[in-house]
């Protein structure tokens, strides 16, 4: 069967193909009780995790809509699809991946990504990761990187001692969504003094139209142990919109780090929603790198709490709004434990009436004493129809505690692209160079691989619908 | 026909009447030194962001020629790639941005499009290699390279990494607008000795200057003094003497006359 490909009139978005849809179980739209039943009864599911789904399901109906941040008037929760399952789950090898699918990972780069510098790889189609592998020298050391529906299965002590347990569902109205419809995802422990040199990849693909992905991820990283996780994402461009809401806990334990890289590119039709926190014990450090640059409209926040002594938390931002795009991102720090140390660094780039807002909480608990921040966002304005806005909220309990909160906004300026012009650059790549200049914190932190990625994709932006 | 050629050149601010120039005509070749000279205010950095292609100035009457080609045709990028160079006298910052990179840009920019309309990017050892050559040429430390463009560069420091960019671009016409205010003493002697071993057959340089100790060193052809966007005397190495010991009062007192 050949993919039906929509390659045509797609502008500047390269991810906005589909395929043709052949599902093992695609549940009727909408979202009720019975839904949720059959999600959790196709799983497999022990009731405890029934009983967990219907509980968050009554709290996010009984959540108000959040109305501080984007405008979210536009979803409608009766037109989404909330379970597809594509394809029989978890392949371990590609020629087991239904031949459709498979073409379309290979369009995105996975498989020949995993060969050369990953450690691991998890492919999330629709509803369902329907790829996995781990590499077999860091399976033996005890690593577990698997979907989170088979982590239930499979490892269901463990699982369940941290579930939940970062993020509650009632924690907002998406996380309670999430909690009752979640499905795919990843697990991941690290055994203590393990680090993982080479990434792990998740790459989460929606491809129906009006679909909701909910992907939930839960990573330990014990004592002493390192892991680096990267997420990508794509969907196509349809008229309708789709929901991404996912939720993301995770658990640093003394002296161990974990990084968490997002390039988050779906399409613009795409609203994405997404909660993520991590807990950082004694001498752990969290470090959180956001890219956003597609979607509708984003909220993601991602959190930190600082909760060990002498615990380091860092979140890099990048977001980029284009034309029809709201990026509300930003992040959350709070300081818990004494002498913990933060640093919040956010540049956002708007364009083509794009609109990108910082949102950004920053918390000194009482007895956090000896804590200290840095918080530093920059907003790039390409022209006078784009917008940025900043909301960074400070909140000190503590005494002797050092905080330093930066916010510039500059405009992409005629004289400093001239300058670049004269030295033979054309008014393209002058503005180009500049926006990857101004990103340049950010992306030095990525390795090599992301870094090129992200400046490609904010090239790309850079250059859709100019004029 | 010299290779540049500027006729009753008259610009104003974009968008407004103010005008800057009001007619000025100057003929210059590769191979020849000029200077231009001039009260604060009279132009002189107007004229060189006209000639290379500011938007923020509109000319309203005349024309210039380069190479015998309507120079007035073209974008900025597209003068700098027809050989035509700026050394600003406030160049810009671009965070972010390594020198070596950028100027990397900027010599794959000109090999853009050569003779059978091929990119032709410059090999990286190559291209370190002549970098390496004239950032010692210039007495600018190595480390520099892996600096941001102009950021947080003192202001000498700038003028000569715009004399290093002028050196890998080899333009053909280098106006060099200020570039000796804010070098010191040595620094005068090492951008000056720069100039002199790229000016030949191959380049000629407009020196836009208040002082005349840049012009003991890069001998000038021809000295212009600019006044009120014209140009009101010129003459040998010698009118920068006068000026030095009379100012501009007489020059302006004969131009009323
Ligand atoms: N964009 C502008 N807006 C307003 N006035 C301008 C602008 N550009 C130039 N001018 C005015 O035009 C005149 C000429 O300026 P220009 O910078 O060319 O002088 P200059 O001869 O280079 O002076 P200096 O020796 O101080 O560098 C000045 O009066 C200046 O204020
Ligand atoms: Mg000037």
């Amino acid at each position: 069967m050949a993919p039906e490909t929509a390659d045509v009139d797609l502008g500047e978005y390269k991810w906005g193909f589909h395929d043709e849809e052949n599902p093992v179980i695609k549940i009727e739209r909408g979202l009720n009780e019975d839904v949720i039943r059959q999600i959790s009864a196709h799983k497999g599911e022990p009731k405890w995790m029934l009983d967990f789904r219907l509980d968050a399901y009554e709290i996010f109906l009984s959540k108000p809509m959040p109305n501080w941040g984007a405008d979210l008037s536009g979803i409608d929760f009766d037109n989404i699809f909330y379970y597809l399952k594509p394809a029989e789950i978890n392949a371990r090898s590609w020629d087991d991946v239904p031949d459709t699918i498979k073409n379309t990972f290979e369009r995105l780069g996975i498989p020949e990504a995993e060969r050369k510098f990953l450690a691991g790889v998890g492919a999330q189609y629709e509803s369902e990761v329907i790829y996995h592998s781990l590499k077999k020298e860091l399976e033996d050391q005890g690593i577990l990187f698997l979907d989170t529906g088979q982590a239930l299965l499979e490892h269901e002590d463990l699982f369940r001692e941290y579930f939940a347990s970062i993020i509650p569902s009632a924690d907002n109205k998406f996380s309670a969504l999430n909690s009752a419809v979640w499905s795919g995802g990843s697990f991941i422990y690290v055994p203590p003094g393990v680090k993982i040199e080479q990434p792990l990849q998740a790459y989460f693909r929606i491809n129906a139209e009006n679909m909701g992905q909910f992907e939930r991820t839960l990573i330990i990283v014990d004592e002493g142990a390192y892991v680096h996780y990267v997420e990508g994402c794509t969907a196509p461009t349809y008229s309708s919109d789709s929901l991404h809401s996912a939720v993301v806990e995770i658990l640093v334990k003394k002296g161990g780090r974990c990084r968490y890289t997002t390039i988050q590119n779906w399409s613009n039709n795409v609203y994405n929603l997404v909660t993520k926190r991590a807990v950082a014990e004694e001498d752990a450090t969290m470090e959180w790198v956001d890219g956003n640059l597609g979607s509708k409209v984003t909220m993601k926040y991602p959190a930190v709490v600082l909760k060990g002594e002498r615990a380091h938390g860092e979140i890099l931002s990048i977001a980029f709004a284009g034309e029809g795009q709201h990026q509300d991102a930003g992040g959350k720090v709070t300081h818990v434990a004494p002498n913990t140390t933060s640093v919040i660094t956010s540049k956002s780039i708007s364009k083509d009436g794009g609109r990108s807002s910082y949102r950004g909480l920053l918390r000194v608990n009482k007895d956090a004493e000896g804590s200290k921040s840095k918080v530093v966002c920059d907003a790039l304005i390409i022209d006078p129809e784009s917008r940025t806005d900043t909301y960074p909220y400070i909140n000190i309990m503590a005494d002797q505690v050092d905080i330093g909160h930066e916010a510039t906004v500059s405009k992409l300026g005629e004289e400093q692209i001239y300058y670049l012009m004269s030295r033979g650059l054309s008014e393209a790549e002058a503005s180009a160079l500049i926006v990857a200049g101004f990103v340049e914190p950010i992306t030095k932190e990525l390795p090599l691989e992301y870094a090129v990625e992200l400046n490609r994709l904010i090239q790309l932006q850079m250059e859709g619908s100019v004029g | 026909m010299p290779d540049l050629v500027i006729r009753n050149l008259h610009a104003n601010i974009t968008g407004t009447d103010t005008e800057i120039l009001k007619g000025i005509d100057l003929q210059m070749s590769k191979g020849e030194i000029h200077a231009i000279m001039g009260p604060n205010g009279s132009g002189k950095s107007t004229l060189s962001h006209v000639l290379m292609g500011h938007p923020g100035y509109e000319v309203t009457e005349g024309e210039v020629l380069f190479e015998g080609a309507n120079l007035l045709d073209l974008a900025a990028d597209e003068r700098s790639r027809a050989g035509l160079f700026l050394s600003f006298q406030y160049p810009f910052a671009v965070p972010g941005v390594t020198v070596a990179n950028f100027i990397r840009m900027a010599v794959n920019a000109h090999r853009k499009g050569g003779p059978d309309g091929v990119d032709n990017p410059v090999r990286i050892p190559e291209f370190r290699k002549q970098i390496q050559e004239a950032m010692e040429l210039l007495e600018i430390d190595k480390s520099m390279a892996s600096r941001s463009l102009n950021d947080g560069f003192s202001g000498g420091e700038k003028k000569r990494f715009e004399i290093l960019q002028m050196a890998m671009l080899q333009p053909k016409i280098a106006i060099l607008d200020e570039t000796d205010s804010g070098l010191d003493i040595d620094a005068l002697r090492i951008v000056s000795d720069g100039i002199n071993r790229l000016v030949g057959p191959n380049m000629g340089t407009l020196i836009i200057t208040h002082y005349q100790r840049i012009l003991d060193y890069v001998k000038p052809d021809q000295i212009h003094v600019l006044m009120d966007g014209r140009i009101v005397r010129s003459g040998g190495a010698e009118l920068a003497h006068e000026l030095e010991t009379s100012g501009y009062a007489d020059i302006a007192k004969e131009v009323v006359s």
